[in-house]
């Protein structure tokens, strides 16, 4: 059970929080500790705003062990608006509905369960934009 | 720096070994090498292997395998570049015999993939990806690739069915060698039916889950006339890299650790694509084979399909792949398939791979074996000497 990693991880599971840096500006996701682009050191924490658009997905069968119950489920690649590219499963959708292009926002979900008696860990997912 | 060549080749049948533990066939595969090049030590052992501890409980390899091999008290250490680690540790080898501080290296790629469960090496497997941020989201090591697949598709306006040509090619030349996985021929109405693992990822897409283990022998090229074993020019072992995370790539579908890698052995050797004669591609998913095909150069980006068709990937063709089954066919024991290309390249260079899958006139092979989804690539040349 990697509890310790879940809490490290909270500001980016429930936030998505990455880093901007303070001297070229680049924003990435996963925080980095050295801009990717300008190498500086220099970077503050970014939250994204969880907006996006479907880059590619794929619908799991066969799972790794602590997904196993869960299959099939999607997992997609989506470009965040602020120009970041990053993994999550896609939820509230069904896969003849997803489509490459489509827009996508950010919601707190179940990620799994450790055993009927384990934690619950909770993540970012993304689902189809709601119309009002 | 010294030139380097291959004068040993071992290796174990890939199979479900049940009843064969790491060590043996590490060690089998490492002894019939030497006893190849006729020598009964060597100076250094690189283990390639990704998944000992995960899946045998068992780390520490280099002086375990030193001490089994009989090779009381010489240097070995084990290393790791996932699917890449086999080519790695040839890598490491390189450097070690071309700086002049070893004269002769055992290689040996070993991995034992069957201990557990399916799904416990689907998860094993799966760490080469980022475990922050890929697979606590869910995704399999086959996910990634299919994450690839379904953008390429989308991109290049494919039918999935295209991506046939690669299993189909790699399973009829697995036939003919004996120690594949698969000796069995499949069609295109196979593929088309076969089981979806990740969509758009079929069962017929993926390279198997196996056990195996196969050696080289590096040595200063200057001194090969010492041992018994035909020698095999090593032209150029390149490494390259990129972000292990897909979606931290600008472009998923360019893989620049197979540029960089690609475009250093071509520097090194100074040769170029059109020099290559045969290609083991690392095929552990067809999707890699295209974007390996197109990032070394052989073809231009969204072309490898059409590049394929055109011209014959079969042994009689004008560029042969995969000519012992490559990892869909021959089986994928993770660590030690980029010690298996090597040594199929250089049986295919010797001219000792049985007759209806040896290359005539080929004098240069060139081996790319790929660790993650393209973070660590090592494109290996040889040449006929």
């Amino acid at each position: 059970m990697d509890i310790p990693r879940y809490w490290r991880l909270k500001n980016q599971r429930y936030r998505l929080q990455g880093k901007k840096c303070l001297d070229c500006g680049n924003l990435s996701f996963p925080p980095r500790l050295v801009c990717r682009k300008c190498k500086s050191r220099n970077c503050e924490p970014y939250e994204f705003k969880g907006m996006g658009t479907l880059y590619s997905y794929t619908t799991i069968f066969q799972a790794p062990d602590r997904f196993d119950q869960m299959a099939p489920y999607m997992v997609g690649l989506i470009d965040l608006e602020e120009g970041v590219r990053i993994t999550a499963q896609l939820t509230d959708v069904l896969p003849d509905d997803v489509q490459i292009g489509m827009k996508l926002e950010m919601v707190i979900r179940q990620i799994y369960e450790d055993g009927p008696k384990g934690p619950i860990l909770y993540g970012y997912k993304f689902r189809p934009v709601l119309k009002f | 720096m010294r030139e380097v060549a291959i004068v040993g080749l071992g290796q174990t049948p890939v199979r479900e070994h049940w009843e064969s533990n790491l060590r043996d066939l590490a060690v089998t595969a490492l002894r019939d090498a030497m006893e190849d090049a006729g020598v009964d030590t060597v100076d250094g052992v690189c283990v390639g292997n990704m998944l000992s501890g995960a899946l045998s409980e068992q780390e520490h390899l280099g002086s375990l395998i030193v001490d089994y091999a009989g090779l009381d008290g010489v240097e070995g250490m084990k290393i790791e570049a996932a699917c890449g680690s086999g080519a790695a540790a040839i890598r490491m080898a390189v450097k070690a015999v071309s700086s002049g501080l070893m004269d002769a290296v055992g290689v040996v790629g070993v991995e034992k993939l069957t201990e557990y469960s399916g799904k416990y090496s689907t998860a094993a497997l799966a760490t080469a990806a980022d475990a922050d941020y890929e697979t606590t989201m869910g995704l399999s090591f086959v996910g990634i690739n299919a994450l690839l697949m379904r953008r390429y598709l989308y991109e290049y306006k494919l039918q999935k069915e295209d991506f046939s040509i690669f299993p189909v090619n790699a399973h009829k030349n697995a036939v003919h060698n004996p120690n594949a996985m698969f000796r069995h021929a499949i069609t295109n109405e196979q593929y088309a039916k076969s089981k979806l693992i990740a969509d758009p990822i079929n069962l017929l897409d993926s390279s198997p889950i196996a056990d195996g283990a196969a050696a080289v022998i590096v040595v200063a090229k200057e001194n090969i006339s010492r041992y018994k074993g035909k020698a095999v020019d090593i032209l150029a072992c390149e490494v390259g890299t990129d972000t292990l995370a897909i979606d931290n790539r600008e472009d998923p579908l360019w893989l620049r650790g197979v540029e960089r890698s690609a475009k250093k052995a071509y520097y090194v050797s100074g040769l170029s694509p059109k020099d290559i004669n045969i290609f083991e591609a690392h095929d552990a998913f067809s999707i890699i084979t295209a974007l390996s095909l197109e990032a070394s150069g052989f073809t231009e980006k969204g072309n490898a399909i059409k590049f394929a068709e055109r011209a014959n990937i079969g042994i009689n063709g004008t560029f042969p792949m995969n000519t012992s089954g490559g990892l869909k066919g021959r089986g994928h024991p993770v660590g030690a398939t980029g010690v298996y290309q090597v040594v199929e390249a250089a049986q295919q260079l010797r001219g000792t791979v049985a007759s209806p899958i040896q290359v005539e006139n080929n004098k240069i092979a060139m081996a790319q074996n790929i660790g993650g989804s393209g973070a660590t690539v090592i494109t290996t040349i040889l040449k006929q000497i």
